[in-house]
């Protein structure tokens, strides 16, 4: 007993070490852009850059709408993969790997070739639209996360019997959906929704191609000119993105009542 | 006309016939059990009542409305799970109140019902509960409320009980049936469960590969089987080989004695095997006094005494067959040796004759 709980927690430091040293580093060079002291002087001039509020609002922005574009793709998805066509489940499975295997450049050029502003459908003429396709294109990057994430909980709950259970009490399948299931999987919506979160807050490549001003190429910019500010902004998008999962966490928790997760 | 009818249904899954010419007729309030073995289509039977399956033939009727086409929604039924089912993301009480909620019940309404519910069940403590903080039992109570709190037409029950386990089984049992009683709806339980099915039932309908094999009472159903399967499936029996002397008399042969059944023999002609059988409470041990003439009688050795408890059961070995007898427990008497050579009677009437030879 004792024995096994000093491993777990030797297992635990390192672990902890591994994550912690990186940043610490990061931080303390973050720190010591005057000369011979430290200082926040480069959080001051990130976070008074126009730009940087800008980009990090968009990419905060378009995560969420990914999101919940996910959510509302892949959670209807796999409850009906698991009650109603169960067969369906390993090709199902194998379309949402696909965005794995291929690298993101290739998908964006897909869409660029398709979608361009002399295409059957200009998406890329204007900005609106242009935002629409890269939160679609988003939406396709997290597909894996999302859908396994959500596919795991549906399985930990008896999706085919809930739902015999509230058709017969006179539920309509909206219902049963909203009501029971929807609920029923929220912790793993939460935790595709925090991997969906960091990959868009950091992606660069569709951003940059598509040409929004989002976070990613914004990094990428100070990145390749600047020397302190890039650590400041590392250290910055790491808590602004753990406050917005603690957010999410704690909003969800409330509204559906005090059910531990 | 009943006020549950099943008429003529058939179901078929691809080129599986799972149910097959499938009548039954249950009246209002009336209690039924669905007993067989398990794959014999009980299931099947509740989920097309439930409308979770369409029949692919026949027609379903509740209260001389025809629900064969309705989706489960629109047929006012409750249903109890045997995995429970219960919402995990509600307390005990917004799952009782679920159905009244979807009918758009008012709040008030929905308040009173769902108290009234809980203090039905006993459990009106565990409202803000939610469900994995209940015991089995619990759930299985609070499952019940549910599906009853909406006051639907019918209520479907697809072995209960079958996950709990045997004290709180039958406790639950006995307050099912209360419950049932005191509210009189119309109750189909489907068990494997031939003590549930008899202990609990107005009528017990017994099934064998999607067939109706026997409908009756309880009493009539364990007394009076009407088929070999039935005889087999509810209860213990003893079956011995013989050979009819004589079909009216009701004359039989068995090993070198011969014995008289007072129930008629029908298909059987002089001559033909047939076999015999026996419930363990018919046969009892005549060891040295005697209990009067008119009784059957045959020499065996015992061939295994197994005490139950207050029950002690002995099988005793007849020739190539056996049959198994109740005794009481009697304190002040040790039962009796193995090899030790006995006499079993049993009047004529308890002698059942079934079809055909066994097989054993
Ligand atoms: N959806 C289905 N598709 C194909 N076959 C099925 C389906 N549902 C049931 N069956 C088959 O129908 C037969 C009867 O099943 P059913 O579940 O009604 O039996 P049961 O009497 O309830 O048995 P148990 O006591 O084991 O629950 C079985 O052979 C089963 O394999
Ligand atoms: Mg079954």
């Amino acid at each position: 007993m004792k024995q096994s709980k000093i491993g777990a927690w030797i297992a635990f430091i390192i672990g902890a070490l591994y994550f912690i040293v990186p940043l610490i580093g990061t931080f303390e060079f973050s720190l010591r852009m005057k000369r011979g002291e430290y200082s926040f002087e480069a959080y001051r001039v990130v976070l008074t850059d126009p730009n940087f509020l800008a980009s990090f609002g968009y990419s905060v922005l378009m995560a969420l709408i990914t999101v919940i574009m996910g959510a509302v793709l892949v959670v209807p998805t796999a409850y009906w993969i698991q009650l109603r066509l169960p067969k369906l489940r390993p090709i199902v499975e194998f379309i949402t790997l696909l965005p794995l295997v291929m690298p993101a450049i290739i998908i964006v050029f897909g869409y660029l070739r398709l979608y361009n502003s002399s295409s059957w459908l200009p998406l890329t003429a204007n900005a609106r639209s242009t935002d629409l396709l890269l939160s679609f294109s988003y939406v396709t990057l997290a597909l894996p996360y999302m859908y396994r994430a959500v596919e795991t909980g549906m399985r930990s709950i008896d999706v085919r019997t809930l739902t015999e259970a509230g058709e017969i009490l006179g539920a309509s399948m909206m219902t049963i959906l909203f009501k029971v299931i929807f609920p029923n999987v929220r912790v793993a919506i939460l935790s595709g929704a925090f991997l969906t979160f960091a990959i868009v807050i950091g992606e660069f490549t569709m951003a940059s191609l598509l040409n929004r001003p989002a976070f990613g190429p914004y990094l990428q910019l100070i990145g390749a000119n600047r020397a302190y500010e890039p650590s400041a902004l590392a250290v910055i998008a790491f808590l602004v993105t753990w406050a917005c999962m603690g957010i999410i966490n704690v909003v969800g928790n409330l509204k559906s009542n005090k059910r531990p997760a | 006309m009943a006020f549950l009818e099943i008429s003529d249904v058939r179901k078929q899954f691809q080129q599986n016939v799972v149910v097959k010419g499938f009548n039954l007729g249950i009246e209002r309030g009336e209690f039924v059990s669905l007993l067989g073995p398990s794959g014999c289509g009980k299931t099947t039977v509740l989920r097309m009542v439930a409308g979770f399956e369409s029949p692919s033939a026949g027609r379903i009727l509740i209260d001389g409305k025809d629900v064969t086409p309705l989706r489960p929604n629109q047929r006012n039924v409750g249903m109890v799970f045997q995995a429970y089912a219960l919402f995990p993301n509600m307390t005990v009480a917004d799952n009782v109140a679920f159905g009244l909620k979807v009918a758009k019940r008012s709040p008030s309404e929905i308040k009173s019902r769902v108290e009234e519910m809980l203090a039905m069940i006993k459990l009106p403590h565990l409202a803000s509960r939610y469900p994995y903080q209940c015991s089995g039992g619990q759930q299985q109570r609070v499952a019940l409320a549910r599906a009853l709190a909406h006051k639907p037409k019918v209520l479907l029950l697809d072995e209960p009980l079958s996950a709990l386990d045997a004290k709180i089984r039958v406790s639950l049992r006995e307050d099912i049936r209360a419950l049932q009683r005191s509210l009189g709806i119309t109750t189909i339980f489907v068990t494997h469960d031939q003590e549930e099915a008899l202990s609990m039932s107005d009528r017990v309908v017994v099934m064998n590969e999607g067939r109706v094999d026997q409908v009756g009472a309880p009493f009539e159903i364990y007394n009076d089987p009407a088929t070999r399967f039935v005889a087999n499936f509810v209860g213990t029996l003893s079956v011995l080989k013989g050979k009819v002397l004589d079909a009216k008399a009701g004359r039989i042969q068995v090993g070198k004695s011969e014995i008289i059944a007072s129930r008629k023999i029908i298909n059987h002609n002089v001559g033909d095997a047939c076999s015999v059988a026996l419930r363990p409470e018919a046969a009892v041990l005549e060891n040295g006094h005697d209990l009067g003439s008119g009784r059957n009688r045959l020499g065996g050795t015992i061939d295994e005494v197994s005490f139950l408890g207050s029950v002690v059961r002995i099988r005793v070995k007849i020739d190539d067959d056996a049959i198994s007898l109740d005794t009481f427990n009697n304190p002040s008497a040790i039962p009796p040796q193995r090899g030790a050579p006995v006499v079993v009677s049993f009047t004529p009437h308890d002698v059942l004759v079934l079809d055909g030879e066994t097989k054993h």
